[in-house]
């Protein structure tokens, strides 16, 4: 550890933290009988997921004329929740793997979160593909596997199809990822364990032991994993945009669709982890791990990728009024003041105005203000993907088929289940994983840590001092 | 804790409480010429590896040799799939149209050679769901950082003196 700690950057792990007491801290929530918070939001979510899980149902059974789709708009909430969903996968993988390539070590206190968080979002968003092909049953038609039908392949030239392998493959390699980081960690609690409960945890630490090969193999296998997810991130949005931008509908068809949507990905991704994570760090108590100073880097994130959306918005607006294609002038026309305007303008209050806010410092640094942007960028995103495509689709070429469309019961349903099992699937992970990279916290600690004490640090006990100092009057 | 597969091993083993006295210990080792078996620790400790004289991870290799499977998987399959095996115009595009295979090309490259790659790494490492590798002590994956020795390659009394003279916090032997 012979790095320089900064007197600028501000600590990333506050309280004077030794390496047992990080083990402590951390693991221990998965140890405690749950607090009455989490049994009550577990039974809720469990309840929604329930819903969620009926109406899911209903339409299989039923048929998707339970929907309110029609010939005109054959895409609705479906779509919709599920961009908005791949959108809010893409943060973690961000902040595992671009953030490790670029060293910033700030990352270590929420990529596990927010990686789970990535792994559970993609399971929401994959629900939505497989239910709106009306028989789901035949969902493994989408896969090329030698089959009795000739034979047949899919179009691979689709990309409908790009998208199923996109959308796999990121699923696969972050779980792949997510997991690599956990075996240590999985190590850390059997090690502590008795009973049936180091049963449980030897089998899922896969036996590690810490030795020095397998520490080093597994700092390799982190950077190359980060190194092809970084690209691998960046195309799963792009070709989810190219689901749209790939057609011949105005509004749709235009080149500035996978930046965009890159960008407008990681800005939900963000705005989502912030909502989980200040509520967990509160929950959890681990203010000392997830400090104001990594909100306010996520704050950073989100107003410059927000900037970008915003930008992105506004091109598109000046382009369909240059390109002089009067499809396209309409169909902005009608985003702006169709009778979906009200869509556009929470998009444009919710993704551009909003986090413009986050320019002054004061207000990047206050949790319960960034708490509030959060909840807003998230209803915000997912009124941009309800103005691209159902917005869009109301209007086209013959006013003829003009359509409208709102939401069935079940439709919402669904939705509402998706976001039950959103949060079944993370409040168990609280449960049984540490929600903050244990071993990788303590690499950081003696360079990002703000005053370590331990054995052997005398050329920084003075800057210790200084900061317990300044701990104790607060 | 032990497999069947493991053969018994006399180790003697120190623990340390902080990286930076265990690192001066192994340097100290290598002075003495004692054959350090492993070392243990609850996280990656930056410049341990040339001290123990490991080369460098070629894990690398494995994720190129993989991700060129897959390269090649994708590429060749939908060239085969669209040519030779149920050739259809699409969009009155030729059949094959090299650029729209490009994004699969490329998901598939990522896939397998994470895949493999992990798979490697797990096998390598003989780790893997279920297995149990014996260990020294439960406070390595906490807050201890453990010098291993083989008994049958040191001599014991050296490295007990050893253990004492770098600043071992504990000196245990145990049977793995």
């Amino acid at each position: 550890m012979s790095a320089v700690v900064s007197p600028i950057r501000e600590p990333l792990v506050t309280g004077a933290k030794t390496y047992h007491q990080i083990t402590e801290d951390l693991i221990s929530p998965t140890e405690r009988t749950p607090p009455a918070s989490w049994v009550i939001g577990f039974i809720l979510s469990i309840i929604t997921f329930s819903f969620g899980a009926f109406c899911l149902l209903w339409t299989v059974w039923h048929g998707i004329g339970t929907w309110d789709l029609n010939r005109t708009i054959g895409w609705g909430w479906d779509i919709t929740n599920f961009v908005w969903w791949i959108g809010i996968g893409h943060a973690g993988t961000l902040i595992s793997a671009i953030l490790l390539l670029f060293r910033q070590k700030w990352r270590t206190g929420v990529n596990r979160a927010a990686e789970a968080m990535t792994i559970f979002a993609v399971m929401c968003a994959a629900i939505y593909p497989g239910i709106h092909m009306g028989r789901m049953w035949m969902a493994m038609f989408i896969f090329p596997y030698p089959n009795t039908r000739g034979p047949l392949w899919p179009n691979f030239n689709s990309p409908l199809l790009w998208d199923v392998f996109a959308i796999s493959t990121y699923f696969t390699v972050s779980v792949l990822f997510w997991y690599a980081g956990l075996v240590p960690d999985f190590a850390t609690i059997r090690d502590r364990a008795t009973g049936f409960r180091k049963k449980i945890y030897n089998f899922l630490s896969f036996g590690w032991t810490g030795s020095a090969k397998h520490w080093q193999r597994w700092e390799s296998l982190s950077l190359i994993l980060a190194g092809i997810a970084t690209p691998l991130v960046l195309s799963v949005h792009t070709i989810v945009s190219f689901d749209f931008a790939t057609s011949v509908i105005p509004g749709w068809h235009t080149t500035i669709f996978p930046p965009y949507f890159v960008a407008g990905a990681i800005f939900s991704g963000f705005a989502m982890v912030l909502t989980l994570m200040l509520v967990t760090r509160k929950l959890l108590k681990l203010e000392d791990y997830i400090t104001i100073e990594h909100v306010e880097s996520m704050n950073k994130v989100i107003l410059a990728t927000g900037s970008i959306v915003g930008v992105a918005y506004l091109t598109e607006l000046f382009i369909s009024w240059y390109s002089g294609y009067v499809y396209e002038q309409f169909a902005f026309f009608n985003r702006a003041l169709g009778p979906y305007w009200w869509s556009y303008f929470g998009m444009m209050f919710c993704n551009v105005l909003s986090p413009q806010f986050f320019w002054s410092k004061k207000l990047r640094r206050n949790v319960l203000f960034t708490f509030f942007m959060s909840i807003f960028i998230n209803i915000g995103m997912w009124f941009e993907r309800f103005v691209i495509i159902a917005t869009t689709l109301a209007r086209d070429y013959l006013p003829s088929s003009w359509s409208l469309y709102s939401p069935t019961w079940v439709e919402i349903g669904i939705f509402i289940g998706t976001i039950g099992l959103f949060f079944v699937l993370y409040l168990a992970f609280t449960r049984v994983a540490p929600v903050v990279a244990v071993a990788e916290i303590k690499s950081i600690l003696k360079t990002g840590g703000d005053q370590y004490v331990g054995p052997k640090n005398a050329h920084k006990m003075h800057h210790a001092h200084d900061d317990a100092h300044a701990h104790d009057t607060h | 804790m032990r497999t069947a597969s493991h053969k018994n091993l006399d180790v003697v083993y120190g623990l340390y409480d902080d990286e930076e006295i265990m690192l001066d210990a192994v340097r100290q080792a290598n002075k003495e010429h004692l054959d350090i078996m492993d070392v243990y620790s609850p996280f990656p400790v930056h410049g341990l590896d040339p001290l123990l004289g490991l080369e460098e991870s070629r894990l690398h290799v494995a994720g190129f040799v993989f991700g060129a499977m897959g390269t090649l998987t994708a590429f060749l399959g939908m060239t085969w799939i669209f040519t030779k095996d149920w050739p259809i115009i699409f969009g009155g595009k030729p059949y094959w149209s090299v650029p729209a295979f490009i994004p699969i090309t490329f998901e598939l490259t990522v896939l397998f050679a994470a895949i493999g790659m992990v798979v490697t790494f797990y096998t390598i490492c003989g780790l893997g769901p279920g297995v149990t590798n014996p260990y020294l002590d439960d406070r390595i994956t906490d807050d201890k950082f453990c010098i291993a020795f083989d008994k049958s390659n040191v001599d014991v009394s050296a490295v007990e003196s050893f253990f004492a003279s770098t600043g071992a916090s504990e000196v245990n032997q145990k049977t793995i």
